[in-house]
């Protein structure tokens, strides 16, 4: 059996009357990389600062690394790393005073040691005295995490860490966290990105404080039990418009000259396409379900709720 | 988790490296202390009433009786201490608990008969020349009225010679009377309260602010760590400036400095440590940088006005003495004042010294309370 890095049950987050966590299961096994997604504002952020002990749960409990996550907080910050999602080291210290400051923090015996390794390897040396404040958006992300691996957690805890990230420097970012992942590091990230979504062992996605589904990829997509069809044709914004309210339709959304339709009932959309089909010259083909079309699936259902 | 030195001393050099690079703040430290003390180079003038006094008379007749009523009736004075000798006068004065002395000699009725006209000796404490000029000048006015009403029946030939008798005042610490050595030692206290408790103020909603507040909470750091690791470089400041002022004093306004400077440091660490207390509560408290700011003026406020700084203390109603009594600074300026310009020692400042301790043991407890280590 895999060992579980956080277990948490019935995790539930209050701001005043404000539910913004609702009654969350999660169970990360050890060494994986764990996605969580979800819309803006449905929690994501919450949860990752509850795990970490920089917000009391309202309700529930949980374990971080077997230590219980409501009473020994400071204890589980030790064996963490958390990536905040808005940059959050000091833009008035230099690159290697952020870096000494964090080792310094954790305690660690060969601090200054370290503090090297980290530079070289970031490719960070000769800037080493630059202000943090005026690194570019990349360097202060790679900075980051480095400073987040510094003290070597056991958990690391990513909330959108590539968010604004160019495209070759978030592959550069997920391959190092496969390796971490490799080297044993249980990963807990966020993200919007569908293709990082892909990368993880495992997902969960939570929308309005409530978890809605979790598995792998392609449970997460089995689940929903969704048909989809790739319409071609005229005017398919208009159609997407004539069809909006329709119940049968679970998920739509246009992808270049196509529009993808999802439903759970394959037959009862092709005849809706039929009845439309003159109009606008269309043709239609199967297709597989993306993990795209899954969440927002998941987001409507949770609306509906 | 146990208490780390390592990690105390890596915020407290953050701060410093932080502090550094932080040209507004650096320039308030070192400017602050040197511009008010120019500025505050003159001072207002109030007319303050019922000043404590202490009188020494072993001649208990009608007319000293008479003379002390009088002193009563002026309502300047207030005689708050009958005693028995002069050493003790001394250390009333010195200790600030009454701003007179009055000595009626022995004989002094028979004196003032046998027309040897005897002298009353007033001694006065001159380190807030506003607070005692009234009082002061209204005695000429207050011996006319004694013989006047005394100087009756068979004695009544002494009325006529206006000098059966007077009153030689002695103005004590502060023989010119000059405003600026009751400003100075207090421009300590007030330069103390301007940076100590709007820096620390700042001190945790900058990091709130900036986002890295969820960055240093992430991380194994005990609420006393921080907390100690971030007041410590202003207690450092603090003294730093203590000495500014004090080197200015000296050399620009050439004030005697006569109490032991030692001392003076040591309360001054007091009261700083008080100052960053509070700093540090509102900083816990406000939601954000104009928040603190804010509350400081708060705090800031009623210390320039109500703590006897630039008005008399006893010039003031006793409600507002009474809620200038929770204030610090009214407790640091009697320090101040005392040491500088009445060479106190420890034994004369400590009725004033244990009230600021009070304050900052209490302080120190509420922050505790108050602040939270996590971002709920």
């Amino acid at each position: 059996m895999t060992e579980i890095a956080i277990d948490v049950k019935h995790l539930t987050k209050k701001f005043g009357t404000r539910t913004v966590v609702n009654n969350i299961d999660i169970q990360v096994p050890k060494g994986k990389i764990y996605g969580f997604l979800g819309p803006n504002g449905s929690g994501k952020t919450t949860t990752i600062r509850m795990l970490c002990g920089l917000l009391t749960p309202t309700s529930g409990e949980g374990k971080c690394l077997g230590l219980d996550i409501m009473k020994d907080a400071l204890l589980i910050r030790q064996k963490v790393g958390y990536m905040t999602q808005k940059f959050s080291f000091w833009d008035d210290l230099t690159v290697r005073e952020n870096l000494e400051f964090t080792a310094q923090i954790y305690e660690m015996d060969n601090a200054a040691e370290l503090v090297d390794e980290t530079l070289i390897k970031l490719g960070l040396k000769k800037r080493e005295n630059q202000l943090v404040g005026t690194l570019s958006g990349g360097w202060k992300q790679r900075l980051a995490l480095s400073a987040c691996i510094l003290h070597k957690p056991e958990i690391l805890l990513l909330d959108e860490p590539t968010a604004g990230v160019d495209p070759k420097a978030r592959r550069e970012f997920w391959d190092e966290l496969g390796r971490l992942s490799d080297e044993g590091m249980t990963i807990l990230v966020s993200t919007h990105y569908m293709d990082e979504a892909e990368r993880c062992h495992e997902l969960v996605y939570i929308a309005y404080g409530n978890l809605m589904v979790k598995g792998s990829v392609n449970e997460v997509i089995n689940q929903t039990h969704l048909k989809t069809l790739e319409v071609s044709g005229l005017s398919l914004p208009l159609l997407q418009k004539q069809l909006e309210q329709d119940p049968e339709i679970a998920a739509m959304s246009l992808f270049g000259g196509m529009l993808r339709i999802c439903g759970n009932d394959e037959q009862k959309l092709v005849d809706k396409l039929q009845n439309v089909k003159k109009q606008y010259s269309l043709t239609w083909r199967k297709s597989n379900t993306y993990l795209e079309d899954a969440f927002i699936y998941y987001l409507k259902k949770a609306q509906e709720n | 988790m146990h208490f780390s030195w390592q990690r105390l001393i890596a915020i407290i050099k953050k701060e410093f490296i932080q502090l550094k690079r932080d040209r507004g703040t650096l320039g308030m430290i070192i400017m602050l202390p040197i511009i008010q003390l120019l500025l505050f180079g003159y001072a207002i003038n109030t007319d303050p009433k019922d000043l404590p006094t202490a009188v020494i008379s072993e001649n208990n007749t009608f007319l000293t009786r008479s003379i002390i009523t009088g002193l009563q009736n002026s309502e300047y004075f207030k005689i708050t201490h009958h005693i028995s000798s002069d050493k003790q006068g001394d250390e009333l004065l010195r200790q600030g608990q009454v701003f007179f002395v009055v000595s009626i000699p022995d004989n002094f009725t028979q004196n003032v008969i046998r027309g040897e006209k005897p002298e009353i000796l007033l001694q006065a404490d001159a380190t807030d020349p506003t607070a005692i000029s009234s009082a002061v000048s209204s005695l000429n006015g207050i011996i006319n009225k004694v013989i006047q009403e005394n100087m009756k029946g068979n004695i009544a030939y002494l009325k006529n010679k206006p000098s059966s008798f007077s009153i030689i005042v002695h103005k004590l610490y502060n023989p010119e009377g000059f405003t600026r050595y009751n400003i100075i030692p207090g421009l300590i206290g007030l330069v103390l309260i301007l940076t100590g408790v709007m820096m620390t103020a700042l001190a945790i909603t900058r990091e709130r602010e900036r986002g890295t507040m969820e960055n240093l909470l992430s991380m194994p750091v005990k609420p006393l760590e921080i907390m100690i690791g971030k007041i410590m470089p202003f207690v450092f400041i603090g003294l730093f400036q203590v000495g500014i002022v004090l080197l200015m004093a000296y050399f620009l306004f050439s004030i005697p400095i006569l109490g032991n400077i030692v001392l003076l440091f040591l309360c001054s660490l007091v009261f700083i440590v008080c100052n960053l207390a509070i700093g540090f509560l509102i900083s816990t408290i406000a939601k954000n940088q104009t928040q603190a700011l804010q509350m400081s003026v708060f705090v800031i406020l009623p210390s320039i006005v109500m703590t006897g700084f630039m008005f008399p203390f006893q010039g003031m109603p006793i409600w507002a003495q009474t809620i200038a009594k929770c204030i610090p600074l009214t407790y640091f300026l009697r320090i101040a004042r005392g040491i500088i310009l009445k060479g106190a020692e420890f034994i004369d400042i400590f009725p004033n010294l244990w009230p600021l301790g009070v304050i900052v043991v209490f302080l120190t407890i509420i922050t505790m309370k108050a602040y939270k280590n996590t971002l709920d």
